[in-house]
């Protein structure tokens, strides 16, 4: 396929200055807002679409992914929910830039896995992602700070319908929108909730509501999805089941049970807070000895103290810190952001060291 | 890399520890791995169940999809399914009726989509023709005391008037 059948309007060079700026940009998601910010990261809604009488990702040929394309760069021109996104082919991205995207949570792993034939439409904010090509043609995603589900609801089903429009979908009456997957089918849509529960990790009571939580109807899963497990604390929980019920009620039930789980997490705060307040203070203390001071640490590490420092930010324990900062140090210490801060491809060892070096600074201004 | 306990195989399991802020790095293959009691997590989702499902529950006309078909747009058959547990196109949902069916069932718990509709199907007319459809299947359902059927018809009822609604609401924001 030739670059002009995505017709982004920008060259290449031009492409990766664009990528490079959103470095210098916070994500909505991370923004550390809106309700419930304390608990909650972030909420994401993703539909699943496919286009009528093109075959699937399993069936696919260039031609018909070529199609696909088309058919979204054409409709992607006049949406007035969705205006200027920014354009990118899979292809065009070298690993790095695509990891970054990974890491920022615009695309999915799997989407940069094999980028051939891939592309993906970024609103501003990275608020909106619309990803082709992937396991369906379409997956739109809508990303909002904190407990947000209804916003993004509302961004996203305004933007499904106009691309509905301009688009013909598979979609049949009995059985919703057609996907790729059977587990998709029906509303195509996967609700997720990416939150930071630190005390239930602390007091050990989170498999017993993660297990609760299975047999709701939902699943949860780690930082960043499928298959990842759930480091420094952070769990994404989402609707499993996405037919037999309109988007509306899958969206009340996911937040009615994320409401008990934030209730249970205030609740093991407090008693921490309560009965060993010390233990609890010394816990966050040192690990911001260790951030403020590591000569080189791996990402896994930073993850795992940031949450607690981010603990003792939203516990109020530490005044000199603020969660924006906390925020973007843990996504700054990401192997694919490292690198693009430092100007290019590191070593493992080179980057643990920088790590390091870019934590003791950022910590270091802040006092 | 060979592994660290039998230096024979090829290690594919790679364990971190960390104990008292000590990090070891152990790189193991299977066999060593699971004998040293080590959780081998493997990378399983949902859809790898589904070639399990897809084998279980056949009717004789379920047999016949499963065994004769093959999808007329796209080529693929049940078995391709069962090995990907993917489909090929929207027309394999056709095709394959009566076993994804009974799929969905399991995943879902419903084989009925209760949610939006693509904006151009949502046409008044065709409302109003599915609603009144709709009502009358209930009170048949009824009247014949299929409690389940009816349930069903009801949220089915209550789905439409709810599009109907956002219509109405979207047109009069506009």
């Amino acid at each position: 396929m030739t670059s002009n059948e995505w017709p982004s309007g920008r060259v290449t060079s031009e492409m990766a200055k664009e990528l490079d700026e959103l470095l210098n940009k916070t994500s909505e998601w991370l923004r550390g807002v809106g309700p419930v910010s304390d608990i909650v990261i972030s909420s994401r809604i993703r539909l699943a679409r496919n286009l009528e009488k093109i075959p699937f990702a399993t069936r696919a040929t260039e031609a018909s992914q070529a199609e696909v394309l088309r058919h979204v760069s054409e409709s992607l021109t006049h949406l007035s929910s969705l205006k200027n996104p920014f354009l990118v082919q899979m292809g065009e991205l070298d690993e790095l830039d695509r990891q970054f995207l990974v890491e920022r949570h615009v695309i999915s792993r799997e989407h940069a896995s094999q980028p051939d034939h891939r592309a993906v439409a970024i609103g501003p904010g990275e608020v909106i992602s619309i990803m082709v090509n992937e396991e369906d043609h379409l997956r739109i995603q809508v990303m909002q700070s904190g407990l947000n589900l209804r916003d993004a609801w509302g961004l996203i089903d305004a933007l499904d319908d106009e691309l509905s429009e301009a688009m013909p979908y598979a979609y049949s009456s009995d059985w919703g929108y057609l996907t790729c997957c059977l587990t998709n089918a029906g509303t195509g849509m996967r609700a997720s909730v990416m939150m930071h529960l630190p005390a239930l990790v602390i007091t050990k009571q989170i498999n017993k509501v993660l297990h609760a939580i299975t047999k709701l109807g939902l699943t949860a899963r780690g930082l960043y999805g499928e298959g990842t497990e759930a480091q420094g604390n952070f769990f994404q929980i989402s609707n499993q089941v996405a037919l037999g019920h309109s988007e509306e009620e899958l969206v009340e039930n996911l937040e009615r049970i994320l409401k008990q789980v934030i209730d249970h997490e205030q609740t093991a705060r407090d008693s921490l807070l309560g009965n060993s307040r010390l233990q609890l203070e010394d816990r966050m203390w040192r690990a911001y000895g260790i951030l403020r001071y590591a000569q080189t640490i791996s990402s896994n590490e930073t993850l795992d103290l940031l949450s607690a420092v981010r603990l003792g930010v939203d516990l109020g324990i530490m005044n000199r810190l603020d969660r924006n900062t906390v925020m973007e140090l843990l996504i700054f210490s990401q192997p694919a952001h490292l690198q693009k801060l430092e100007g290019g491809k590191l070593l493992t060892k080179e980057r643990d060291a920088k790590r390091a070096l870019l934590i003791r600074r950022r910590l270091g201004a802040k006092e | 890399m060979v592994c660290e306990a039998c230096k024979q195989q090829q290690a594919t399991v790679h364990l971190t520890e960390i104990v008292n802020d000590q990090m070891t790095e152990l790189h193991l293959c299977e066999a060593c791995a699971n004998q040293k009691g080590a959780q081998v997590e493997s990378h399983f989702g949902l859809a790898d169940l589904l070639s399990g499902l897809a084998d279980v529950g056949k009717s004789a006309e379920v047999e016949e999809e499963v065994s004769t078909k093959t999808c007329p747009t796209c080529g693929m058959t049940y078995d391709d399914f069962r090995k990907v547990g993917r489909l090929g196109c929207s027309e394999c949902y056709t095709t394959f009726k009566r076993s994804l069916s009974s799929l969905l069932k399991r995943i879902h718990g419903s084989t009925h989509h209760l949610g939006k509709a693509p904006a151009q199907l949502v046409k008044p007319s065709k409302t109003k023709a599915e609603l009144s459809e709709l009502k009358k299947r209930l009170d048949r359902a009824i009247s014949m005391e299929e409690f389940e059927e009816a349930a069903q018809l009801r949220d089915q009822i209550r789905e439409v008037e709810r599009q109907e609604q956002r219509v109405r609401n979207k047109k009069s924001d506009q």
